[in-house]
Parts: structure tokens; C-alpha cells; sequence
């Protein structure tokens, strides 16, 4: 027991394998957050004075408001007035196509595994990147946009369909909504947008990848996903940062629109620093992910492996206003080390006979703290609601916790919602079974939590499912126990 | 309107009237926590679901300001459980013990019962001083503190080493609402040595139409080998509300069974603490609610696994019929040092009308590994199949409901192992279920 533990620990403590910086120069304006540095931000964008004005209406709300203190994390405060908010890599100009790109930025994401001209000719996957503040390739375009796609960066959506960013930026996830959200409509810099338009079914997958490169800056993306009647899109998005000693903030904010029959894929391999051993610098991830099924018969999933993150604070919900409309979750959520998780989802019953599914697998280790936060409710008219929640939780040191907090409301007579958790610690003799075959103890870890992540695995996309599951083996190497 | 300062008064009144008592530097304690809480509102995470503090928008008069009440034994015949003839019975007017309408039956070696003040000050004061009020470091709110600032006429009850104790101790909480709003805030601390086998029986009535709130702490302290069981019945009338906190600590290896009947009453909020503080510890706990008319029950229950190679069970049902709101809050705490522990709990439902509502909040937080812990909730309808299937029988609608409605109740009624509380808990939710029956 005691050796498998140690090999365990070594497996475990296995390194951030994309914890470099890449030297590409960067245009960073100065530290610290008023509302000259949004003018300023905004200028540099060149954004139409209504989205100043709607930034601005997000500051002063902002500063009007308090971080929230409920989520079970701990983190020293944060000084909102040392981080830049805005980085970008410089000489960018305006990109024809990607052999434009700064070649030093196309080795980063080389390094990531993602090369985007590899992508570009085999993978079929349509890539949009975001470094730092901003996004600086969009792959595959041309031929999203024969077919009434659009899928570019946030900030050229402003640009080019001002009338589908107004209408729908902050309809769901108003600036006003919380801390960080209200943060975010602030100053963000960047994202991605999509529309699919009436009936389209988006013929590849669409996929994001961020990545904070700059020390001391902070990363705001938009997202926002349209998906009109009777379309579908399937959406990834990855993300990682270099290893640097102080932490950073990420907050993001993304919103998911699904008109009748839509169908809205998001799929998430979240994967930012978490910090060394000793649990110093990391990414503090607060995001906020909401969707509305708006439409009848509409459908939402989100799908999300976390395994890095010094702290990860994230719900991504649904409201389920169509009738007869669908919400999914799948989550994986391995906390190492010093990490603290507090994740979990919202599903909203408004309409009729709707329906959501929840499956939450938490895996902790070392000195981690991984919870699980989720409400479930149904509205008084949301008869013949239904839900099914399932979060299970694997433990695999005896420092860290594992806690579960769903929250359950129904209001009419008609809703069956079923919650189910279990927590425990790996098998023993799943253990001894493995090993007794000649399995030595670590492959058998990994072999066991990929089989009880594996209800969500089957979720994510091809692509994605092999990553996430070579992140899991790597996130927890040496952690048997 | 209840502020701070009519608290206050009454308070400083209470204090001054007895400054000698053993128990004043608790009351301040106590009174110290209310006046930095308050009254909890619903920002309060503990009390999200419940606003107690409406409540207090009522006039309530304090104990010190009545003359003890002029309730008589006939008056607490009417409302005497079924198998009193055979038990030990404590009383309890406005939250004070009343020793002249209390009957014991047991022998004075198998069990002492004394008012809290005594206790505090005779052979007993180191178990008073080292129990009482250990309850307020799990619950930290204003209305607990409130419980504790006003301790008065409490009671404390002992039951010595190696009995069994074959006469069950019934307690009844009587509140004399006929002329005054009445806040009664009633205490006890009981004690059990190792090697006792005990039943203990609660219940709460209201005479008296006035509003009636009572906010009752009963503290628990458990011994080695001790088998306790616990039984609370709670079938009052709509202008009765209460507050009603049980902590039992299981100081010694121990079995602890307990029963939570709640049919009636305005807003009640029940505090189920169990602390398991020794390796091997075994609790159950089981709930049962059939709710109708307007009234709001928050459940509360907390399991808290200290030690290591502890068990515990739970499990709560519950019908809710009209405009009635149903709470369960569960939680299950494994500290570091809790290894082997194996925990489980269950919460299920069944809402009868789109006007019914159920906040239902099962909670885990794990800090050991070697553990089995799970959790499941429920909210759902009779299952139709089960319907259909004694339909085709020619069994009518609402008799077929009735009878699965009691099926449902009975996993809960089957618990209660006195023979006579159980029959005259099966005949009131029979009556309850077909009034119901649509």
C-alpha cells in the first residue's frame, strides 16, 4: 500500500507539460482597471461608441458590486488594479490567412499539439485562436461562410454584424449578471462568435483555443453561439498557459442561444496551469457559461474535462424555456496537488415537458479540493419536468476532499427529478485485480479513472476525447492510493 | 414587532432577577452570539429556504411575564400519548419544566430528573458545565443563541450506568396560547452512562388559538454501549410554529435510533445533529412529513463523523399536499480523521398539487478517503403502473392512491418500534391520507 502510494505520488506529480512562454512581442498597455483604460481598450479595438457605452454601463455596475465569498475555494484577494487588460501579440495588422501568421506563434501551437496548418488540412476542424487578448487566426472560413456560417473572432463580429452582437451579447448572461461576469463585459478583449444560420448544420467541428502568454495579464473572452432553427453545431474549446509563478485570472463569459430544434455542442478541455506543487501560480478560471433553449425542442449540452486551474469556479447552466427542450451536462473534474475545484451546473425548468441529464465525475488527489455545486429546478409551469443527476466522486489521497452540494426545488406536482452521489475511494480490489494480471500500479490508476470518467468521455468530440484522456493519465501520474 | 431591544430587556430582566444562578454566565454567552447574529433571514445559506424571521413580526409574550400558567393534569390528559400509563413523564408549560404535572415512574436509581438549575449547582455541575451549550458550536445562528441567552427552567435528566430503563421518559411541550402570543424556549441536557438502554418520547401541543412559538433545544450526550432511542412527534395546529434542535453527541461507542414525525403545525424547522465522537459509533435516523394546508417544515440533519469506522443511515420521506413547502437539508461531514466511515442518506418525495413546493439539498463534504459515502433524493409521483395496476382490480382511484400513499409512509412508521405510538401513528396519517384523497 505504502509503495503503491509512491508510485502513485510520482505518477501524480508528473510535470505541466505546456508551461512554456513564447517570445513573441506583445503590445500590453499599462496595469490597472478605470475607465480610461476601456476608452483606451475600446479605441484600440475600434469599437462603435455603443460598445463603449455598454462596457462602461458593465464598470460602473462592477464597482457598485462585491466578490462573491460562497464558492468553498481560498485564494489570497486579488488586486483587480495589477493586471493589464489587454495583451496582444503585435505586428498583427490585418491577417489575409494563416500563412501570415507570426511564424514564433505558430511553433506555440505546434507545441500545443494543435499546428493549425495540420489542422487546416486534416483534422477538418475550423480553429479559432485566442492569445492573450486576441484572436489571431480563424481557420476555414471561407468555406463556413458558403454555407451562411459566420465563426470569427468576437471583435470582428462587432465590426461586421454590430445588429447580431447587439441583439444578443448579455441577453443571457446579462453584465449586470455576477462579479465576474460583470468584469468580463467590462474589458474583454476578445472571443469568438458564431452564427449558424436557419436550418445549417454545421459540417465540421468549430473549435477555439485559448491561451494566456503574457505575465501578468488577464484573459476576458466573449463567446457567443447562435444556433437558429432547426441547426446544429458542435463547438470545442481548449485552453493553456505557461507556467509562471504568480496567478493569473481568467474570466470568461459565454453565451449559447438555441432557437426551435437547434441543437448547441460545447465541448471544453480546460487545461490552464494549475500551479506547482506546492500549489504556488496557477490560473484562477471564474467563468460563467449559460445557455437558453429558447426555441421548443431545443437542445443544449455542455460537456467540460477540468484538470488544470489553480482554482476553478464555473456553472455551466441551461434554461430550459422551450417546451419539450433538452439540457446536458457531463463533467469530468480531476483536482490535484493544491488545486480547488468548485464547478457544477444549473438546469432551469420553465417550459413543458422538458429534460435535462447530469453527470458530474470528481476525481481528487493530493491536497485538493474538488466540489460539486448544482441546482436543479422546476418551475411551477414546467410541468412534466424531468431531470436525472448523477455525481460520483474518487478519491485518491487521504488530504484531499471531495463535497457535494446540489440544490433541488420543485414547484408543481408533475416533475420527477431524480439525484443520486456516491463517494468513495478506488477499489482495492479493482486494484489488486489489475496488478494480480501483471498491470503495475499506476497503468491500473489510470485504467480505473478512465473507466469511471468514461460516461463523459463518450460525450466529447473524436479529436477531443483522445486529448482529454491522455491529460487525465498525465494530470495523474503517481497518484495511486 | 420583536426587536432587539425587547430582547434586550428581557434579557437584563432575567439576568438581574437571578444573578446568582450557575447558568447567567451561559445566558450572556448566549446572549453575546444573538445580539452579534440576529435573527437569521434568508441570505443565511442554513436558512435560505425558511424565513424564521417573519415570525417575529408577531407580539410574543416572554415567559417572565406570565405567572406560571394555571394548566391543570386534566388539561395535559387531552393531549397525553398513547402508552403513558407505563412512562415517565416530563413536562414542560411555556418552556418551563413543571415538576407538579410531571410523573416518573421509574425507580430514583434508575433515573434523576432535575430542573437545570439545581443540576448546575449539586453533584451534576461538571456535567452541566462540560455539556450544556455544546450544541452552539455546530449551530451558530441567532435563534439557537436566542435558546441559549433565555435558559430558564430547563431541565436535566440522568440516567446512571447499567439500567435499562423499562419505563420510556415521554416529554411533552405544552404551550398555554389561550390569552398571549407565547415564545417558549424550552431546555434540556440528558445524560446517559454507559451500558443503558433508553426510549425517549417528544411531542408538542398548543392550547389556545393565540400565536404560539416555541424554540426548543434538547441536548444529548451519549455513553459507551448505550442504546437510545428517539422519537419526535410533531402534530400541532397552524398558529404553532417552532424551532426544534436535537444534538446528540456519541461520546462512547453507541446505537442511536431516531424518528421524526412531523404532520402538522405552522413553520417548523427541525435541527437533527448527531456527532459521532468515537470510533464505531452506529446512528439512524428516519423522517417521515405528510403535509397539508399551509404549513412550511424545513428538516435539517447533520451527520458529523469525527471519528473513524462510523455508520450511519438516513432516510426521509415525504407527501406534500396543498400549499404546503417541504425542506430537507442533509448533510454528511467526514473529517480528516474519519477513515472507513460509511454514510448514507435518502430523501424522497412525492408532491400531490402544482402548489406544493420541495427544496430538497442532500450535502457531502469529504475529507478522508477510505470512506463510503451516498446520497439520493427524490421528487416524484405515485408511479403509475403501480396505479393502473390495482385500478384494473376495481379498487377506485383515490383508494388505490391511498393505499400506495401508505405504502410509501410505511418504510417510516415501521421504525417506530414502540407498539402503541406506532398504532397511533399509523391511525393519524390513515386519517390524514384520506383526507387528502381527491
Amino acid at each position: 500500500m505504502k509503495q503503491e502510494l509512491n508510485t502513485l505520488e510520482e505518477t501524480v506529480s508528473g510535470d505541466y507539460k505546456y508551461g512554456f512562454v513564447t517570445d513573441i512581442e506583445t503590445d500590453v498597455i499599462p496595469r490597472g482597471l478605470n475607465e480610461e483604460v476601456i476608452r483606451m481598450l475600446s479605441e484600440k479595438k475600434n469599437e462603435p461608441s455603443w460598445m463603449l457605452d455598454w462596457r462602461l454601463k458593465a464598470y460602473r455596475h462592477w464597482l457598485t458590486m462585491e466578490e462573491p465569498k460562497w464558492p468553498n475555494v481560498n485564494y489570497p484577494e486579488i488586486d483587480y488594479q495589477d493586471i493589464s487588460y489587454y495583451a496582444a501579440p503585435k505586428n498583427k495588422g490585418k491577417l489575409k490567412g494563416l500563412d501570415e501568421v507570426d511564424p514564433e506563434l505558430l511553433r506555440t501551437f505546434e507545441k500545443l499539439g494543435i499546428s493549425l496548418n495540420e489542422q487546416k488540412r486534416l483534422s477538418g476542424v475550423a480553429v479559432d485562436v485566442v492569445v492573450d487578448s486576441i484572436s489571431v487566426a480563424t481557420s476555414f472560413k471561407k468555406q463556413l461562410a458558403d454555407i451562411g456560417i459566420i465563426f470569427c473572432s468576437i471583435s470582428e463580429a462587432i465590426q461586421k454584424h454590430p445588429e447580431l452582437v447587439r441583439k444578443y451579447m448579455g441577453s443571457i448572461v446579462p453584465a449586470t449578471d455576477n462579479f465576474f461576469a460583470a468584469l468580463n463585459s467590462a474589458v474583454f478583449t476578445d472571443g469568438s462568435f458564431c452564427y449558424i444560420p436557419k436550418g445549417v448544420r454545421c459540417p465540421m467541428e468549430l473549435s477555439t483555443y485559448f491561451r494566456i502568454n503574457t505575465g501578468n495579464s488577464g484573459q476576458f473572452e466573449r463567446t457567443l453561439i447562435i444556433a437558429e432553427e432547426g441547426s446544429y453545431v458542435s463547438y470545442l474549446e481548449g485552453c493553456t498557459a505557461p507556467q509562471r509563478d504568480e496567478n493569473q485570472l481568467h474570466a470568461a463569459v459565454v453565451e449559447l442561444i438555441a432557437m426551435r430544434k437547434a441543437e448547441i455542442k460545447y465541448s471544453t478541455v480546460q487545461n490552464w496551469y494549475p500551479g506547482d506543487h506546492n500549489g504556488k501560480g496557477g490560473i484562477y478560471n471564474f467563468v460563467t457559461k449559460r445557455g437558453l433553449c429558447l426555441g421548443d425542442y431545443s437542445r443544449i449540452s455542455w460537456t467540460q474535462v477540468e484538470t488544470g486551474s489553480a482554482i476553478t469556479w464555473k456553472y455551466p447552466s441551461v434554461i430550459l424555456k422551450g417546451d419539450h427542450s433538452v439540457g446536458e451536462f457531463y463533467s469530468v473534474a480531476l483536482t490535484n496537488h493544491y488545486q480547488q475545484a468548485d464547478t457544477g451546473t444549473k438546469m432551469i425548468h420553465l417550459g413543458k415537458n422538458t429534460k435535462s441529464r447530469i453527470v458530474a465525475k470528481g476525481i481528487s488527489a493530493g491536497y485538493s479540493q474538488n466540489s460539486y455545486r448544482g441546482l436543479v429546478r422546476a418551475g411551477k409551469n414546467a410541468a412534466g419536468a424531468r431531470n436525472y443527476s448523477q455525481c460520483d466522486s474518487l478519491l485518491l489521497s487521504d488530504h484531499c476532499g471531495a463535497h457535494t452540494f446540489p440544490y433541488i426545488e420543485v414547484k408543481n406536482a408533475t416533475s420527477v427529478v431524480e439525484h443520486e452521489a456516491t463517494t468513495s475511494k478506488i477499489g482495492e480490489d479493482q486494484l489488486f485485480y489489475c496488478k494480480q494480471r501483471g498491470i503495475d500500479a499506476e497503468t491500473a490508476v489510470a485504467l480505473i479513472v478512465n473507466g469511471f470518467a468514461k460516461e463523459v468521455m463518450n460525450q466529447l468530440p473524436m479529436e477531443f476525447a483522445i486529448e482529454a484522456k491522455k491529460l487525465l493519465a498525465v494530470s495523474l501520474e503517481g497518484s495511486v492510493g | 414587532m420583536m426587536n432587539l431591544s425587547d430582547f434586550k430587556d428581557h434579557f437584563e430582566q432575567l439576568q438581574t432577577e437571578n444573578p446568582e444562578s450557575p447558568i447567567a454566565q451561559i445566558r450572556l454567552e448566549g446572549f453575546h452570539a444573538f445580539d452579534k447574529a440576529g435573527l437569521p433571514t434568508k441570505r443565511n445559506e442554513e436558512w435560505k429556504y425558511t424565513d424564521i424571521g417573519k415570525l417575529f413580526n408577531n407580539e410574543y409574550r416572554f415567559v417572565a411575564d406570565i405567572s406560571d400558567s394555571s394548566l391543570t393534569s386534566t388539561d395535559v390528559d387531552a393531549i397525553r400519548l398513547p402508552g403513558h400509563l407505563e412512562a415517565n413523564e416530563i413536562v414542560f408549560v411555556n418552556g418551563r419544566f413543571m415538576p407538579v404535572l410531571s410523573k416518573f415512574r421509574s425507580p430514583q436509581g434508575q433515573l434523576t430528573v432535575l430542573p437545570l438549575e439545581d443540576a448546575a449547582r449539586g453533584i451534576y455541575k461538571e456535567m452541566v458545565r462540560e455539556h450544556l451549550g455544546c450544541s452552539s458550536a455546530y449551530i451558530k445562528d441567532g435563534i439557537h443563541a436566542l435558546n441559549t441567552s433565555f435558559i430558564n427552567g430547563g431541565v436535566f435528566i440522568y440516567i446512571p450506568k447499567e439500567q435499562e430503563l423499562n419505563h420510556p421518559l415521554y416529554i411533552y411541550h405544552i404551550s398555554d396560547a389561550r390569552q398571549y402570543n407565547i415564545l417558549s424556549q424550552p431546555r434540556s441536557l440528558i445524560y446517559i452512562e454507559r451500558n443503558t438502554k433508553v426510549q425517549l418520547v417528544e411531542t408538542f401541543s398548543t392550547i389556545g388559538t393565540s400565536e404560539c412559538f416555541t424554540n426548543q433545544v434538547m441536548e444529548v450526550v451519549v455513553h459507551n454501549n448505550a442504546v437510545v432511542e428517539y422519537y419526535k412527534i410533531q402534530n400541532e395546529t397552524a398558529n404553532a410554529s417552532q424551532v426544534s434542535t436535537t444534538h446528540i453527541r456519541q461520546t462512547g461507542r453507541s446505537y442511536v435510533h431516531a424518528v421524526t414525525v412531523t404532520l402538522n403545525g405552522g413553520m417548523i424547522r427541525n435541527n437533527m445533529n448527531v456527532v459521532m465522537e468515537a470510533a464505531g459509533n452506529e446512528a439512524h435516523l428516519f423522517g417521515l412529513y405528510i403535509l397539508n394546508g399551509h404549513t412550511h417544515l424545513d428538516n435539517h440533519t447533520l451527520v458529523d463523523n469525527v471519528k473513524p469506522n462510523c455508520f450511519s443511515n438516513e432516510l426521509y420521506k415525504g407527501i406534500l399536499d396543498n400549499e404546503t413547502i417541504g425542506v430537507f437539508n442533509g448533510k454528511i461531514m467526514v473529517r480528516p480523521d474519519a477513515q472507513k466511515t460509511n454514510a448514507y442518506q435518502t430523501n424522497k418525495n412525492i408532491l400531490l398539487s402544482d402548489d406544493a413546493t420541495i427544496n430538497t439539498k442532500p450535502q457531502l463534504e469529504i475529507f478522508a478517503d477510505d470512506v463510503k459515502c451516498s446520497h439520493g433524493c427524490t421528487v416524484g409521483q405515485l408511479d403509475e403502473n403501480a396505479l393502473f395496476y390495482l385500478r384494473a382490480r376495481g379498487i377506485p382511484k383515490s383508494d388505490a392512491q391511498e393505499l400506495l400513499l401508505k405504502a410509501f409512509a410505511l418504510d417510516i412508521l415501521d421504525q417506530i418500534k414502540p407498539e402503541l405510538l406506532r398504532g397511533y401513528i399509523e391511525q393519524l396519517i390513515t386519517e390524514r391520507l384520506s383526507v387528502n384523497k381527491k
